[in-house]
C-alpha cells in the first residue's frame, strides 16, 4: 500500500539535504553537536518514522525536516536535553501535518483511508514510547529495506549509508568518487524503487530470510572493500568506508545475534581492518601479507574479530562463507611470524569455501595455499585447472602465482614467461614495473641456472 | 576516529569502595546502548591506586613506587574506547551516560592513527623496511 504521500515526498526532483543548506547564522560549535545528535540518532528516527509511514523516502524526509528545525532553533536555545525524543516529536508533527493537508487535498481519493490509518498510528502515540525491542526490530527492517534485491548494488549501498549511516549525499560522493548528483539520483531513484515495487517496512519472511540477509551482507561488505582498496593520497573519505561497514556491521550483529554469517562478515571485517597500517609500505605501495610488520597489526581489532568469530561458530550449523572467510584471515592473525602460519589449516578452510562457495577466485587462493602446506607442484597442478577453464584469462593473478611458484620449483624460463604476461595484464604501474622486475631477476636466475 | 573516553578517579573510587548497583545497572544499560551503536571497542574499570605501583626512569635507573597515590583528582578510574566520526559524537554519547546526573570528570581525547604521524612515521616504515632488507641480505 502506497499512501499519496509517499508519492509527493518521492516526486521530489532532488535529494534534500539539511545540513547543506546554507546558513550563515550558524554557530560553528553547535553545528558539530547537530551533526553528532544527527549521527547518533538519524537511523532510529528514520526507522521509527516508517514504522508510521509504511515508506522509507517519507520517513528520512521527516527525519531531514526535523534536522532543518533543529539546525534553526538549536544554535539559539541550545540542544535539548533529550535530542532525539525532540527530533522524533517535531518529525512527527510534521507526518501530521502533512498527512492532513494531502487529505484535505486528496479528499476523494480512495488513498483517504490509508492517510486515515497513518493519521491513527501516528496518535496511538507509540513514537516516544517505544520499547528496546521494538527499536532494535524497525532498525532491522530498515536495514533490509536499504539492501533490498530490487535495488541494484550501487543504489543499496549508497541508501544503506544514507539511512543507516546518516551519511550526507556528499560524504558519500565523495567516498565512491562519484559526483554528487550522480548520489542524489541514485537515492532518489531508488527511493522511488522501494515505493513503486510495494516494498513492505517488515522484516523477510523464514524461507526468504537467508537470501535478504546473504543481500545485506553483501553490501555492508562491499562498502567495506570500497574503503579497503583506497589508496595513499585519496580523500579520507574513502578509508572511513571501511568504519562505516564495521560500524552498520557491528549493529546488525546485535540486532540478529543468532545469525552465523553476521558474526563472520564482522569478524572478516575486524581482521582485515586490523591489517590496514601494515598493509602499505613507505612510498603507498601495497605490502604482501607475509611481508607485513606484524607489529602494526592492530591487536584490538584482531581480538575483536576472534570474538565475533567464536560467536559465528558457536551459534553456526554449518559454516558459510563468511565464517570460512573468517577462519582464514583468523589463521593468518594468529601466527606470530608469516613462518608460523597453519597452511594445512588454511588449505582446508579453501577446501570448505570452495564446497560452499566456488569460484575461480577461491580456487587460485587455494592454489596458493596448498602451495605453502604441501609444496609448489601441488598448487601448480591446481592453477593449471584453472588455466584449461579460462575463466581467470584476462587475470593478472594467475599467471603471476604460476610465475611465483614456477620460481620455486626452479622453472625460471617458463616463470618468467608468467609474469611478462601478468605485467601485460594489469593497469596498476605500480605492479606492473614489480611484475616486470621479476620477469627480469627471472632471466637472470635462468642463465645462471644454466651457465 | 578513535577516542579514549577517561573517567577521572575520585575519594570512593580509590578507597575500593564499589560504584553502588544503581549506578552499575545504569553502566551496563549505557554499555549496552553502546554497542547496539557500534561504537564500543573497550571498557575497562580500574582498582584504586592502592593496588598499582608507579615506574619511574631517570639517571638510567628504575625504582618502583608502590600505591596508593594522592593526588586523586589527576587518576584513571577507567576507561573507554570508543569508535566515532568526531569528538563531537564522543561528547554527545558522554552526555547520555549515567554521568549526567552525577559529579564527575570525564576526559575525551583522540587515539593517534596511522595518518597522524604523517612523514615521520613513512620514514620509520622506510627504515624498517632497509633494516629488514640489510637482515635478510645477511641470512
Amino acid at each position: 500500500m502506497v499512501s499519496s504521500v509517499a508519492m509527493t515526498a518521492t516526486d521530489a526532483p532532488y535529494e534534500r539535504d539539511a545540513r547543506q543548506t546554507p546558513d550563515a547564522g550558524r554557530v560553528p560549535d553547535a553545528r558539530g553537536a547537530i551533526d553528532a545528535v544527527w549521527r547518533i540518532e538519524s537511523a532510529r528516527l528514520i526507522a521509527g518514522l516508517a514504522r508510521f509511514t509504511r515508506d522509507v523516502g517519507l520517513a528520512e524526509e521527516l527525519a531531514q525536516d526535523a534536522l532543518v528545525a533543529a539546525l534553526e532553533q538549536w544554535p539559539a536555545a541550545g540542544i535539548p536535553d533529550n535530542p532525539g525524543a525532540w527530533l522524533t516529536a517535531t518529525a512527527k508533527n510534521r507526518a501530521i501535518d502533512q498527512a492532513r493537508h494531502v487529505r484535505m487535498r486528496a479528499r476523494k481519493h480512495a488513498a483517504l483511508g490509508a492517510e486515515l490509518e497513518m493519521d491513527q498510528r501516528l496518535s496511538a502515540g507509540g513514537l516516544e514510547a517505544r520499547a528496546g525491542d521494538e527499536i532494535g526490530d524497525d532498525l532491522l527492517r530498515l536495514i533490509f529495506i536499504a539492501c533490498h534485491p530490487v535495488l541494484s548494488r550501487e543504489a543499496r549501498s549508497a541508501l544503506t549509508l544514507r539511512l543507516l549511516g546518516g551519511l550526507t549525499t556528499e560524504e558519500i560522493a565523495r567516498a565512491f568518487l562519484v559526483p554528487e548528483p550522480t548520489i542524489a539520483q541514485r537515492i532518489v531513484r531508488a527511493k522511488r524503487t522501494l515505493a513503486d515495487a510495494h516494498v513492505p517496512f517488515e522484516i523477510p519472511r523464514r524461507e526468504e530470510i537467508a537470501a535478504r540477509l546473504a543481500s545485506v551482507l553483501e553490501v555492508i561488505y562491499l562498502i567495506f572493500n570500497e574503503g579497503y582498496s583506497a589508496t595513499a593520497g585519496e580523500d579520507w573519505m574513502r578509508p572511513a568506508l571501511c568504519e562505516e561497514a564495521l560500524r552498520i556491521g557491528r549493529i546488525l550483529a546485535e540486532l540478529a545475534p543468532a545469525e552465523a554469517e553476521v558474526h563472520g562478515l564482522v569478524a572478516l571485517m575486524e581482521i582485515q581492518a586490523s591489517r590496514l597500517r601494515a598493509r602499505t609500505g613507505p612510498g603507498g605501495e601495497p605490502v604482501l601479507l607475509a611481508d607485513q610488520n606484524r607489529a602494526q597489526w592492530d591487536r584490538i581489532l584482531i581480538h575483536r574479530g576472534l570474538l565475533a568469530l567464536a560467536r559465528g561458530e558457536a551459534c553456526a550449523r554449518s559454516r558459510g562463507p563468511y565464517l570460512l572467510q573468517a577462519a582464514i584471515a583468523a589463521s593468518h592473525a594468529r601466527a606470530v611470524s608469516a613462518e608460523d602460519t597453519d597452511w594445512v589449516l588454511i588449505t582446508a578452510l579453501y577446501d570448505g569455501l570452495a564446497r560452499v562457495a566456488p569460484s575461480p577466485v577461491v580456487e587460485l587462493n587455494r592454489a596458493v595455499a596448498v602451495a605453502m602446506a604441501y609444496g609448489p607442484a601441488a598448487g601448480l597442478v591446481i592453477t593449471e585447472e584453472l588455466e584449461a577453464q579460462g575463466a581467470l584469462r584476462s587475470y593478472h593473478l594467475l599467471p603471476s602465482v604460476r610465475g611465483d611458484l614456477l620460481t620455486r620449483l626452479g622453472r625460471y624460463q617458463e616463470a618468467r614467461g608468467e609474469f611478462e604476461r601478468a605485467a601485460a595484464l594489469t593497469r596498476n604501474a605500480r605492479e606492473k614495473r614489480l611484475l616486470l622486475d621479476r620477469a627480469a631477476a627471472c632471466a637472470h636466475a635462468g642463465t645462471d641456472a644454466t651457465s | 576516529m578513535r577516542v579514549m573516553v577517561i573517567v577521572k578517579a575520585n575519594e570512593r573510587s580509590e578507597s575500593g569502595v564499589l560504584p553502588d548497583p544503581e549506578m552499575l545497572a545504569e553502566m551496563g544499560r549505557f554499555n549496552e546502548e553502546l554497542l547496539k551503536a557500534g561504537v564500543l571497542l573497550a571498557a575497562e574499570g580500574l582498582h584504586g591506586s592502592s593496588k598499582g605501583v608507579r615506574v619511574r626512569f631517570g639517571g638510567g635507573r628504575s625504582t618502583v613506587i608502590d600505591g596508593p597515590f594522592t593526588e586523586t583528582k589527576e587518576l584513571v578510574g577507567g576507561f573507554w574506547l570508543w569508535q566515532v566520526k568526531s569528538i563531537e559524537e564522543a561528547v554527545e554519547w558522554i552526555r547520555r551516560s549515567p554521568f549526567q546526573k552525577r559529579e564527575a570528570e570525564v576526559e575525551i581525547r583522540r587515539v593517534f592513527e596511522t595518518e597522524d604521524f604523517g612523514l615521520s612515521f613513512t620514514e620509520l616504515c622506510a627504515q624498517e623496511a632497509r633494516q629488514r632488507g640489510q637482515q635478510a641480505a645477511k641470512n
